[in-house]
């Protein structure tokens, strides 16, 4: 398993190549990776179902502890058959639905890597290796909503999911730094089995509070669902691949995987219930206006995360048996109404069920799917859906807690996701040819496969329920427990009160769809409550947060200079001041000798560099600098460095002809500006800085100076007496070729400066 | 006499950053030479004032008498010259470049947009 990620990785990378060759041929081709992978995984499932666990584990950042560790449990291989089986099926779709896009090759590569990320996500047995392949499956995610880039709306629906959910994912790292601190691995298996210490652990509010972030915004809980709705903007079959059937599931597979480890606890209880019970609510209430088919199906998903939440809050066996029906069948009636709603749009041209209606016979194909599916969808007999629906009934009904609340709550909902099943499975398909479709066509073979087989699965797993049960269901569920999953999945109880409630949601849903255009009238300022909801929050959020940062940029970089050196000279004087040791300046005494003319050279430069403070001319100005450069070299004379006083004295005529040069050639000022107070404030504190820090460098010798090294060696091994060349010319030989470099690269800078002018002159002359 | 340099020091740092802050190109050149002079100032100040003892050694002997000045920051400030001296090379020409294509010597007219 550990090279399933690499492969399709690979895959994916060389997909854009394969289509411009294969054409048509490469979706069939292709799919031929991810049905391989289902295969090999329904090969071992057997095997994993009697309990067999395969692991692989390879170091890969031993000094962070990060293992490239893989582990194939129940759980796992669930998903890695459900990513493989519908990913397979979606490249045969998408080859055929995206035949005239231009950016096909490019899709699949997207699509690729997404399934190498979400099948390393569900396999992978380290927190760590877990955060990148979460981070690799926004990303992609991203890639595949802004498809059509061109779109402004995709690009906003694309970096707004991708921000929603990479925030939650930060969170979530920071959760899983704490959880493997707490825990002292970083491998999942390991950690699952501390329940009891970690939850009595001192971060456990923390690790909760972080993880949860993670997955509630990745699987689309209230406040966090409205990127799902946008994200309809990607094309259809990554709609039906990522943002219904895979990746979406993410944030509760992470839940199921971390429950035995971080569940149990009154405050993982009361937030998933309370988090979960909102968003199936609040989803189920906003399916019901929507016209668009894949808003509607993207609402219903909302609703059916918010109920694999609300089961894994309940933590009872029951619930988690529901957990994994839940999540199986939504899988298969959910992927093939996408595609059923693909279908659609492509043959009749519109996904709007208002002028939708009458395809039965131009589609038959994709109207026995969609009834299948719609079927499942709505939890009617025999179907997987139907299964799904009684084990949630029961879950909540036996609730330890608040089963008076939940129950209701999630057979009103169900209720509402009958009424869209119907909307979405039959009605396009009954009655009227609408008006746009008067020359609908139903789709080709490829795209007629996916749903299809998605809906016939749907059927078959009702049927043989009791296989699935054991083969699929309950070592899933089992995980979740980390025990004994419950058994006796059958569609045939008896005449039980559940029976009779499922009974009932049915005839509610179908009530509900004979007077649909109230219901849709009744639920429309649902949405307008929407649109002023946590979307408009987050985007006012994200408007007031470019605004801000574009004022900050714009306050540091506004392209003076002036404005530059203000706050660099001012930050760094600043931070000179504050940490020069004042104590030491009253250790510092004249020195014994003061001779006059060393006091001469030192006014001579105070008053020549006043004289440059006031100049108004660069003439006198530059006559100045040569006599501070005069007075420097003098005291450099005085106080027994001659070398220096020498090479001053050169550089600084060097400099002032050089100086005379240029600044006459400079535009003349028009008018002499006055000094800013926060210039004179900055140049106060900058020179009396300076001041301070050379009387505390005078003061006194900290520590032994490493002079004595040259001092001692200078004629004994460099055989040379002004030890002052010695050091420059012997024993740091490499300073001195490092400063000759800086002198050629200077010179080579000039050289290219004065050349540009060159042309310019010629076009001039010319 | 520490009081003395101490003093021409600050002065020279305290008028080149005036000078650099002034907002005119000429006056930004200037106190950009007038800068390094305090710098080597300070880096010579710092390895301590010593009168009339420059770091030689006399022939037949193998070290400097006692008390001479050190000679390393001696080395350092001879190196700051020459480089300053090619920094400020530099700057005179790319502000000579610079205000030949923006026609004005005040800094705040200069754009960060290419010409």
């Amino acid at each position: 398993m550990e090279w399933m990620v690499p492969f399709v990785f690979g895959v994916g990378a060389l997909a854009p190549a394969l289509h411009t060759r294969l054409r048509v041929w490469s979706g069939p081709v292709l799919a031929l990776v991810p049905a391989g992978i289902a295969l090999y995984a329904a090969a071992r499932q057997p095997a994993i179902s009697d309990g067999a666990v395969p692991e692989f584990r390879a170091s890969w950042i031993p000094s962070l502890g990060i293992d490239w560790a893989f582990r194939q449990d129940g759980l796992s291989n669930l998903f890695v058959l459900l990513v493989a089986g519908i990913g397979a099926l979606i490249v045969v779709y998408a080859g055929a639905y995206l035949r005239e896009h231009p950016r096909l090759g490019r899709f699949y590569a997207f699509l690729f890597v997404f399934m190498g990320a979400m099948l390393g996500l569900v396999t992978a047995d380290d927190l760590f290796l877990l955060f990148v392949f979460w981070e690799l499956t926004t990303v992609s995610s991203f890639l595949l909503i802004a498809l059509d880039h061109e779109k402004e709306a995709a690009r906003k629906a694309a970096l707004q999911s991708l921000l929603v959910t990479a925030a939650g994912g930060l969170a979530m790292l920071a959760g899983f730094i704490l959880l493997v601190d707490a825990a002292g691995t970083s491998a999942i298996s390991q950690i699952v089995l501390q329940g009891e210490s970690l939850r009595a652990h001192a971060s456990y509010p923390w690790i909760l509070a972080l993880i949860l972030l993670g997955a509630f915004t990745k699987s689309a809980q209230v406040p966090f669902h409205f990127w799902l709705p946008a994200a309809m903007q990607a094309p259809t079959p990554a709609s039906a691949y990522l943002h219904s059937s895979t990746m979406v599931k993410a944030g509760v597979f992470l839940l199921a995987r971390l429950s035995p480890a971080l569940g149990g606890s009154d405050a993982w209880a009361a937030t998933l219930l309370v988090v979960g019970a909102a968003t199936t609510l609040l989803g189920g209430l906003l399916a019901l206006s929507q016209d668009d088919l894949k808003r509607l199906l993207a609402y219903s998903t909302v609703s059916v995360l918010g109920l694999l939440t609300l089961l894994l809050g309940l933590g009872t066996p029951i619930a988690a048996q529901a957990f994994v029906v839940t999540l199986l069948a939504h899988a298969f009636y959910k992927g093939a109404l996408f595609l059923v709603a693909g279908n659609v749009d492509h043959g009749a041209g519109s996904r709007l069920l208002s002028q939708l209606g009458g395809l039965r016979e131009a589609m038959p194909w994709t109207a026995a799917a969609a009834l299948l599916a719609g079927l499942s969808m709505a939890g009617g007999p025999p179907l997987f859906g139907f299964l799904a629906k009684e084990t949630a009934y029961e879950a909540v009904l036996e609730a330890p807690v608040g089963s008076w609340l939940l129950a209701p709550l999630v057979i009103g909902t169900a209720v509402t996701l009958v009424f869209a099943a119907i909307r979405v499975g039959l009605s396009p398909f009954k009655g009227e040819l609408g008006e746009a479709a008067r020359d609908a066509h139903d789709a080709g073979p490829a795209m007629r496969l996916g749903p299809l087989v998605l809906a016939t699965t749907g059927v078959l797993a009702g049927l043989l329920v009791g296989p699935a049960e054991r083969l699929l269901v309950a070592p899933a569920a089992s995980v979740v427990l980390q025990g004994e999953a419950p058994t006796g999945l059958a569609l045939w109880h008896g005449f039980t009160p559940i029976l009779a409630l499922s009974l009932l949601t049915l005839a509610a849903g179908a009530f509900l769809y004979r007077h649909r255009e109230r219901v849709v009238a009744a639920a429309a300022p649902g949405m307008a409550f929407e649109r002023r909801g946590p979307a408009w929050l987050w985007d006012r959020g994200w408007e007031l947060g470019l605004a801000a940062a574009a004022r900050g940029a714009h306050a540091f970089q506004n392209g003076s200079l002036r404005r530059y050196l203000v706050v660099t000279l001012g930050v760094g004087f600043a931070v000179v001041a504050l940490s020069l040791p004042l104590s030491d300046l009253r250790a510092a005494g004249p020195t014994a000798d003061t001779p006059i003319v060393g006091i001469a050279a030192s006014l001579l430069v105070v008053f020549a560099a006043a004289v440059m403070a006031r100049a108004r001319t660069p003439f006198l100005a530059v006559a100045a600098l040569g006599a501070v450069g005069f007075g420097v070299s003098l005291l450099f004379l005085m106080f027994s460095a001659p070398d220096l006083a020498l090479t001053q004295l050169v550089v600084e005529v060097l400099t002032v002809v050089l100086l005379a040069l240029v600044l006459p050639r400079l535009p003349r000022p028009a008018k002499p500006k006055p000094a800013r107070a926060v210039a004179i404030g900055v140049a106060v504190l900058g020179g009396a800085t300076m001041a301070g820090a050379s009387l505390v460098a005078m003061a006194g010798e900290p520590f032994e100076p490493i002079s004595r090294f040259f001092e001692e060696r200078s004629v004994i091994e460099a055989h040379g007496r002004n030890i002052v060349n010695v050091i420059l010319v012997d024993f740091r030989a490499l300073d001195t070729l490092g400063e000759i470099t800086v002198l050629a690269v200077t010179a080579l800078g000039i050289l290219t400066l004065l050349r540009r002018r060159r042309p310019s002159d010629a076009e001039v002359q010319a | 006499m520490t009081l003395f340099v101490a003093l021409a020091i600050g002065v020279v740092y305290g008028v080149s950053i005036l000078l650099l802050l002034r907002g005119s190109l000429w006056q930004l050149l200037v106190g950009l030479g007038l800068l390094s002079h305090g710098a080597h100032l300070l880096l010579f100040a710092g390895g301590g004032l010593v009168a009339s003892a420059p770091p030689l050694v006399a022939e037949g002997a193998t070290q400097p008498a006692a008390g001479s000045a050190d000679p390393l920051p001696q080395a350092l400030v001879l190196t700051a010259i020459v480089i300053a001296f090619a920094v400020l090379a530099f700057a005179l020409v790319l502000g000579d470049r610079a205000a030949a294509k923006a026609r004005t010597d005040d800094l705040d007219a200069y754009s960060g947009e290419p010409g």
